[in-house]
């Protein structure tokens, strides 16, 4: 349903300024039916290759196609079969929401007939009765991406692209997203939403892709991802605050223990050790050479491995991190910028 | 509720589309229409845009007041040489504004809204734009023109009324037309205001709307007499005069600039002109904003 082909896009920011690479030769396919995450930290590239697919910016080399669709070459009849949520609502805060679907359903060139019927019918799917005649300029957040989501779905579309649809939402409004988005999936929608929530990702998505600087790093389902790790992850702690004295003649001692990898210290968590083990027999191992060595356990933690583990895997840093690291340098001004037409 | 799919199945592959035509009216109307419903929720914009020309023709009409009679050329008090001025004024003010809502709409994403839609043509966006003040300047310039035979300043009469209007709507595609180029070009609302701000009145004060040319120095009579505004003010003015018969329109002389003299027809083929010329100038602007 959709397909990418070694998309590349770079932004002008100023003169001096070297040209930002947003998208390297990036390309993946999504099947209709499929609910497919694109992950990854801000700035990755999510956004810009969104943009590209729902025909509001030109890619500098590549190809798109929707639905089957030459979307560079005919971009009218692919926008016919796309619904796209972008991440900034843009909604015209004196109209109703009830309004703003009637508009949107005329840019779609919806029937008069079926116009009024459909849009009652998202009102309710999307439980938004109590507050769809009032001006759009009182909505909460979550109200307001409900809303956009029924405008993205006014003429039924073949594949719905969806921009960080969740991001800072109650609970309440995530899980109608969620529920909507579950039951497209399953009737036949292709789904592509970005998300730097990898709890996300993890609880929607079919597939999902890991997007770095505009290239990808890592695609499959989120099972073969993680299953693809290998091993359990273990958290060690053999007291409540421990030094770096004693982390460190734990860490010697696990590095000696077969079926053992990866052992790291984490200073933030009060000299905890992180670590991978091949199987439930090694930690029984492990707590035996730990009592021989007059070492205690103030706590031992396992679990498999998440799409965190995937991330730092791939990318040798977790998503927080990333996120930080790019937290300052961002320039929302030039962001803005890239938008606007 | 019956629906022969289920509500969130996508829809199978299109049926027979519907014409071009329907197509871009569908598109062209709902644009409009919200721009209408702005308005009416936001009534301080025609609320302002009829006030403010009142103010400047009771106001500037008791200015000169006791000028005397037989002072401006063809005689009449002053307050009925300026009513014509304040109304081209007021159609004027109101389509430099027209790129108003378009920038903030470009600024605020709604932009963006419209351009993942598949609009048949998206010169529906600026065929919405150009309706809605075009009919949103005639509204408050008709006030003026039903306020002005109120205060005694004179009536243009029936086919004078036509001519009123055919002017205005000419200087207000032209108007438009830029306003709109701006709010494409300039990179936000704050500049486009300061650009409307700085045109606004010096193109009033260089044009024939408060003056005749014979009373003002030579170098600013050549300004107004090259000025827009003036092609439509001398026009609707000669109608005011009662001057007005459409078997004339290309032979009674309404302006006497120093160039030459020009009659109602020249000064509407130039407006005419100017409207079809900045719609020309700003499509390729349009076209790649848009495309």
């Amino acid at each position: 349903m959709i397909e990418l082909h070694h998309l590349s896009k770079s932004y002008r920011s100023g003169r001096r300024n070297p040209p930002l690479q947003a998208l390297d030769d990036l390309s993946l396919q999504v099947p209709a039916g499929c609910l497919y995450g694109l992950l990854g930290p801000n700035g990755a590239g999510k956004t810009t290759a969104l943009r590209i697919l729902s025909t509001l910016l030109a890619p500098d080399h590549g190809e798109v196609r929707v639905a089957g669709i030459d979307a560079l070459a005919d971009p009218r009849s692919a926008r016919r079969e796309l619904g796209y949520v972008a991440q900034e609502v843009a909604i015209d805060k004196i109209l109703s929401g009830r309004e703003l679907l009637a508009l949107q359903a005329d840019l779609y060139h919806l029937r008069r007939s079926e116009r009024d019927a459909r849009i009652a019918e998202l009102i309710g799917l999307l439980g938004m009765d109590a507050w769809i005649d009032r001006r759009c300029g009182t909505y909460s957040g979550g109200m307001r991406r409900r809303l956009d989501l029924a405008a993205g779905l006014l003429h039924r579309p073949r594949v719905l692209v969806l921009d960080e649809p969740t991001v800072g939402l109650d609970i309440e409004s995530r899980s109608a997203i969620w529920q909507v988005l579950r039951e497209l999936r399953d009737q036949g929608t292709c789904v592509l939403l970005s998300s730097h929530y990898l709890e996300e990702v993890d609880a929607l998505a079919d597939r999902l892709a890991i997007l770095e600087a505009g290239r990808l790093i890592a695609e499959g389902t989120p099972s073969e991802l993680k299953g693809a790790l290998g091993g359990d992850r273990v958290t060690l702690r053999v007291r409540e605050f421990s030094d770096a004295q004693e982390a460190g003649r734990v860490q010697a001692l696990l590095e000696g223990c077969p079926g053992v990898r990866q052992v790291v210290i984490n200073r933030a968590q009060g000299f905890s050790l992180n670590l991978v083990v091949e199987d439930e027999a090694v930690i029984s191992r492990l707590r035996q050479q730990l009592a021989e060595a007059e070492l205690p356990v103030f706590a031992l933690a396992q679990s498999r491995a998440s799409l965190d583990d995937v991330y730092l895997q791939a990318t040798g840093r977790t998503l927080q991190d990333a996120e930080l690291a790019v937290a300052g340098l961002r320039d929302a001004k030039a962001e803005r910028k890239q938008a606007m037409r | 509720m019956t629906t022969a799919t289920p509500s969130l199945a996508p829809l199978p592959a299109s049926e027979a589309l519907p014409s071009a035509f329907a197509e871009i009216s569908q598109e062209t109307l709902a644009l409009t229409r919200r721009l209408f419903v702005q308005l009416i929720r936001r009534p301080s914009t025609l609320v302002a845009g009829v006030l403010q020309p009142l103010i400047w023709l009771v106001l500037f009409g008791a200015l000169f007041a006791k000028a005397p009679v037989g002072l401006l050329p063809g005689g009449g008090s002053y307050g009925r040489f300026l009513g014509a001025g304040v109304i081209v004024f007021t159609a004027f003010s109101a389509a430099l504004n027209a790129g108003l809502p378009v920038m903030f709409d470009r600024e605020f994403g709604f932009l963006n809204r419209l351009l993942v839609a598949p609009l048949r043509s998206r010169s529906s966006i600026v065929l919405a734009s150009v309706l809605y003040i075009t009919s949103l300047s005639l509204v408050q310039s008709l006030a003026i023109v039903i306020t002005a035979a109120l205060l005694g300043y004179g009536w243009p009469g029936g086919a004078g009324l036509v001519l009123v209007v055919v002017t205005l709507m000419l200087l207000v595609f032209a108007v438009t037309a830029l306003s709109l180029g701006l709010a494409f070009a300039l990179p936000g609302h704050i500049e486009l205001i300061a650009v409307i701000f700085v045109a606004n009145l010096p193109l009033l004060f260089a044009s024939t709307a408060l003056a005749p040319i014979s009373f003002m120095p030579g170098w600013l009579g050549w300004l107004a007499a090259l000025n827009p505004l003036t092609f439509a003010i001398e026009p609707i003015r000669s109608a005011y005069a009662g001057d007005f018969a459409l078997q004339r329109i290309a032979s009674m002389v309404v302006l006497e600039a120093p160039y030459g003299s020009l009659t109602t027809a020249s000064c509407l083929a130039i407006l005419t002109a100017l409207a079809i010329g900045l719609f020309v100038a700003i499509r390729p602007l349009l076209d790649r904003k848009l495309s």
